[in-house]
């Protein structure tokens, strides 16, 4: 008897059940993930609209207080803190080199297209995002998502569709309350440190420096990153994690790749905002 | 909501010439050749030693992995349906796992509602009715509002049970029920799966189609089941326990613990 049979005495890993779930996500590794795990969350997200809907929509508030309601607090904060650090100080050099004029532009450029999504994204990311990872990770390597598919339950229906709809619109609407904070809390240093702006003016040059665009591509931008972010977190947790000790690494990762794919998403909108205006 | 009675002629599963993959490798078969067809109202039970497939088998059956050879059909209908279009074939199939395979973060109530809530979406009083009275059936009412963390394994596997039965299955494939079970609880499984297959009350009279898998045959005999055997890649289907009791086979008579088998250290386990 080798040195070594005792280890195939130890207990297998775990159920063939727990394995189970492969059929679909083999599929989809084949036909390249991610990209497909979006079509396919999409696809059935508005085929499936009506479908069981007294148990997925409660689902989706859930959702949407879990990633919105439940993160504002965090988030005024973090507002509160942007407005400080940056438009504060901002104020302070343009009224110093004189140029107190560009204030609403540079507001609208900085916070309002730039810091303020991207800021509320990798917030998001970090709160919420990694939890999905975690929690859909366990639910996979327990044998749930093939206890779902044994029930006839669409685990994409079940499991992600709610995550995304609840990233999606938290999302938005906690950027535009991060950007409404912040604009106010600068503007509130600003007035601190005795610059000579009045608040009608640095309201006037807001207004003057947004546009309708401004709106419409905030709206989709924010949506569009927390899509982004539900889809890869999800697809992390689901994909991958047969067995628990794969979890940490599906976190891992799916924090790296979310971060990436927000960068390359604010990077479209660059373009999208200097081609429109 | 009351599905069509099955044809006596048309098999409620049927297998032809299947191969069985593993669900952890896919690019491994367990089982070939698999000729099998399981009649409406039968009760039957695969015995096999651990890891010979019986679990990839029952998954096979219910639709959830293709075979990797051969034609599988359910009620009729060409298996596996993933997609819509065989939801209603799938959905009279209940399908017991080893462990229960409840969902952690659900009370016992809220796991045995869920596939109720999602196909039929009942009122809530028509729902909360249906759920107690499955809970009672199953005498789960106690542990009702307990999640799956703090129950014993008893009971995770009984409230599994009551989950795939909420939906009134026809068909219910259970993976061994009996292991792991203390005496008691086995015995309460034999009697309410026997009870199930002759046609009990709480699914209108109408005999339940019962495929369970088993390590060990002994508990199963006095309940007198059909019997199949998943030994050395192969299913063997027995007439009856006479035709059992004579193989002179050493896998057979290890299943039904006819003699403990000699294990050479050597071998490995």
């Amino acid at each position: 008897m080798s040195e070594t049979q005792f280890l195939l005495r130890m207990p297998q890993p775990r159920s063939l059940s727990s394995q189970l779930g492969r059929r679909w996500f083999l599929s989809l590794l084949a036909i390249q993930g991610l990209g497909a795990f979006a079509l396919i969350t999409l696809g059935v997200l508005i085929r499936k609209l009506r479908v069981a809907r007294s148990v997925v929509w409660p689902l989706m508030r859930r959702e949407i207080v879990r990633s919105g309601v439940r993160l504002l607090p965090m988030f005024l904060f973090v507002a509160g803190v942007l407005g400080l650090l940056i438009i504060g100080q901002t104020v302070s050099w343009l009224t110093r080199v004189g140029a107190i004029n560009y204030l609403g532009s540079i507001m609208v450029v900085v916070v309002v297209r730039e810091l303020g999504p991207l800021l509320a994204a990798l917030l998001m990311l970090a709160r919420v995002g990694t939890a999905h990872v975690v929690e859909l990770g366990t639910t996979r390597a327990l044998g749930e998502v093939e206890a779902l598919e044994a029930l006839g339950i669409d685990p994409v229906h079940y499991l992600v569709v709610p995550r995304v709809v609840g990233m999606a619109v938290g999302l938005f609407s906690l950027t535009v309350y991060l950007i409404l904070v912040a604009l106010l809390s600068g503007y509130l240093w600003a007035f601190l440190q005795d610059v000579p702006l009045l608040p009608g003016d640095y309201f006037d040059q807001l207004a003057g420096a947004l546009t309708y665009v401004d709106f419409i591509l905030l709206a989709l931008k924010t949506a569009a990153f927390g899509f982004i972010i539900a889809i890869i977190t999800c697809y992390h947790g689901l994909a991958q994690p047969l067995r628990l000790e794969e979890v940490s690494r599906a976190t891992v990762r799916a924090v790296a790749q979310a971060t990436v794919a927000c960068a390359l998403l604010d990077a479209v909108f660059i373009i999208v905002y200097l081609t429109i205006g | 909501m009351t599905p069509s009675a099955v044809s006596p002629l048309v098999p409620v599963l049927e297998l032809q010439d299947v191969a069985v993959p593993s669900m952890t490798d896919p690019s491994v078969t367990v089982a070939e050749h698999i000729d099998w067809s399981v009649g409406a109202g039968e009760f039957w039970v695969v015995a096999g030693p651990q890891r010979s497939g019986k679990s990839d088998l029952l998954m096979l059956l219910a639709g959830l992995m293709a075979p990797a050879s051969g034609s599988h059909h359910l009620f009729g209908g060409v298996m596996p349906g993933f997609g819509e279009e065989r939801l209603a074939e799938r959905l009279r199939l209940g399908f017991v796992f080893e462990d229960g395979q409840l969902f952690g973060r659900m009370t016992v109530a809220e796991n045995v509602a869920l596939p109720l809530r999602y196909h039929r979406e009942p009122a809530r009083e028509a729902l909360e009715h249906r759920v107690r009275a499955m809970l009672e059936l199953t005498e789960l009412t106690a542990f009702a509002n307990s999640t799956p963390a703090n129950l014993a394994r008893n009971w995770r596997k009984r409230a599994g049970l009551a989950r795939a039965l909420i939906l009134q299955p026809e068909v219910l494939l259970l993976d061994d029920p009996l292991a792991g079970l203390e005496a008691r609880h086995g015995a309460w499984w034999l009697q309410f799966l026997a009870a199930a297959s002759r046609g009990a009350d709480w699914l209108d009279g109408r005999p339940l189609t019962i495929v369970a898998s088993a390590s060990d045959l002994r508990p199963w005999r006095a309940r007198s089941p059909r019997i199949a055997c998943l030994i050395e890649r192969q299913l063997r289907v027995f007439r009856d326990w006479q035709e059992l009791d004579q193989s002179g086979e050493t896998r057979v008579r290890e299943l039904l613990n006819a003699e403990l088998p000699v294990i050479d250290p050597r071998d490995g386990i």
